[in-house]
């Protein structure tokens, strides 16, 4: 089986985010890039799958749109255990124009599942792996917290606000990740930092990539009104400006 | 034309946003002279669906195809699809919860509609249309054109104010042909609809600084007497203090209740963006220099296990 998993290269969630003077760009500079978040649990969920299937899994890709400037976070995902990586070289506009690039470059590839994150933390859109489905034609699960290799096809656990099912989905789909589908990145080691430098990188070109949304401007949040603080023995006032000021209790 | 907003609910209830949804669809219409049709799916009374009607809905559609039991994601696109087309939709209005995520990318692909996701206020131009989303985890946001005739705004909670306008609302009985692959379901566990965390007004969660698991009776009574839901910190999720349903912040739930009170959280970036929406913030952390109190409208320094039973006391005081 052939699993492909959707990368994204993102700010740290700890980097200072700052555009410039205009406020149409990201100001890059000082900005510590790392796989996104989500995808690197799925990415970790897939690497367990593939050390546990004795062999009935055979590849993982990784695949991303992006510069080349995005090639080391492609070459940390194959540190951490995916065998092959492949970049669309396009930069995206969009959800829709990544997920087009996305499917494009699918298309040229025979696969089981593929796995994406369910959300980037640089736009929060949730839509990519979404999307790709529907170009794709695909069955889609979503809020996955968990995914099993269960004979010719997987079990999957989707949890969301009300609960969750355990279901039964046959091949090729997309699931698409969210927390508790692994419990902690891996952590490249080593071997698998030394053995990265000789997998293989594909680069393969973008399609035209139509955009649906133009970010037009960005803007920073306004500093929240400073904390209003009590003494530890006046929490008598504290639930009296709850009641009386914020009126929420 | 016309403004369709897709309404979610919990065991035929509807959830707390949808009033906010339909209110903020009429209030976009009452600029572009739309009308707005709400969509409920599933087992959910005609009664409860026609409430809306308060909020300017003057369409209800209920779909009652028994395919759309559970969330298969092309089932509901196909219907949601059709309903869009039927009405001469131009604007699509979901909820950025877990279902909003699963289907409004599909559906900005069958319907060739620009989605934004995690829409926090009205347009603010429509033509063109622009929008406001958080971005980067509530550390910016970006305001976004969408280029599409189609349009798909999924919101976050507290997006615009929830303004009562009442009108005759008609009723119409749904249902279409579906084809699309099912998953086999091989087990469900429902999570007590009367308790859930992300549907509360009041959260009351722990972090670190309540020191142990065998220490959370103050959080338990705290909510108790507020009427609201306990949360927690990832780094108490995963010391297995509290189950990880439990767990608000970057990579856990996301809420947005109007008190949320955070015991013993220093507030790490990545917990901030889980609760930075909420109306009002309290803080009770025994470290000054906590984040925590940089997002907080009212705070305590002091020891958790010293304010917390003072502040119960004085809670339950109030009459």
């Amino acid at each position: 089986m052939h699993i492909v998993v959707c990368i994204s290269h993102v700010p740290d969630t700890t980097t200072k985010i700052r555009f410039n003077k205009e406020l149409t760009q990201l100001d890059s500079q000082g900005v510590k890039w790392v796989i996104n978040p989500w995808d690197d649990l799925t990415l970790t969920r897939a690497i367990d799958m593939k050390e546990a299937s004795g062999g009935k899994i055979t590849k993982i890709s990784v695949i991303h749109v992006g510069d080349a400037t995005t090639e080391p976070t492609l070459r940390k995902a194959l540190a951490m255990g995916a065998d092959e990586a492949i970049r669309v070289d396009a930069v995206s506009s969009d959800s829709y124009s990544t997920a087009s690039h996305l499917a494009a470059a699918l298309k040229e590839l025979e696969y089981d599942l593929v796995l994406c994150g369910i959300e980037s933390s640089d736009y929060n859109s949730s839509a990519v792996g979404g999307m790709l489905a529907e170009i794709l034609d695909l069955y889609s699960v979503s809020s996955v917290s968990a995914i099993e290799l269960k004979d010719e096809g997987f079990v999957v656990k989707r949890e969301q606000e009300t609960g969750k099912e355990t279901l039964r989905i046959s091949t090729p789909f997309v699931a698409i990740g969210q927390k508790g589908i692994a419990i902690d990145p891996r952590i490249p080691s080593m071997r698998g930092v030394m053995s990265a430098r000789t997998k293989p990188l594909k680069v393969v070109q973008g399609e035209s990539g139509e955009s649906y949304i133009h970010t037009m401007v960005y803007e920073y949040p306004e500093p929240k009104g400073s904390c209003r603080f009590f003494q530890p023995d006046e929490t008598d006032q504290l639930a009296d400006a709850l009641r009386r000021e914020a009126k929420v209790i | 034309m016309s403004i369709i907003v897709y309404i979610e609910h919990l065991e035929g209830k509807l959830k707390k946003q949808s009033r906010e949804l339909v209110s903020y669809a009429s209030q976009l219409a009452e600029k572009t002279s739309q009308k707005v049709t709400a969509v409920g799916v599933g087992d959910i009374s005609r009664e409860e669906l026609e409430s809306l009607s308060r909020f300017g809905a003057s369409k209800i559609i209920h779909c009652s195809n028994p395919e759309a039991a559970t969330l298969e994601n092309q089932v509901y696109t196909q219907l949601l699809a059709e309903i869009f087309e039927k009405e001469s939709g131009e604007i699509l209005i979901l909820a950025n919860s877990f279902t909003g995520k699963a289907i409004a990318p599909r559906l900005s692909v069958r319907l060739k509609a620009g989605l934004v996701a995690g829409v926090v206020d009205l347009p603010e131009s429509l033509d063109p249309f622009v929008v406001k989303k958080k971005i980067f985890n509530g550390k910016a946001f970006a305001h976004s054109q969408i280029l599409t005739k189609s349009k798909i705004l999924s919101l976050n909670s507290n997006a615009c104010e929830v303004k009562e306008k009442p009108v005759e609302s008609e009723w119409e009985e749904f249902s279409s042909q579906v084809s699309a692959p099912k998953a086999e379901i091989v087990d469900v566990s429902k999570m007590d609809a009367d308790n859930l965390l992300t549907e509360s007004s009041i959260v009351v969660s722990g972090g670190r600084g309540m020191k142990g698991a065998d220490k959370w009776k103050p959080i338990e009574e705290l909510a108790s007497l507020l009427k609201g839901a306990t949360a927690c910190s990832k780094p108490v999720s995963d010391e297995g203090w509290r189950p990880h349903e439990e767990h608000v912040g970057q990579t856990g739930k996301t809420i947005a209740p109007d008190l949320y009170i955070a015991v013993g959280i220093s507030g790490a970036v990545q917990h901030l963006a889980g609760v930075s929406s909420s109306k009002t913030i309290v803080a009770i952390n025994s470290d000054k220099d906590a984040p925590i109190f940089e997002i907080a409208d009212y705070g305590i320094v002091g020891d958790a296990h010293e304010v917390l039973p003072a502040f119960i006391q004085s809670v339950s005081k109030l009459d």
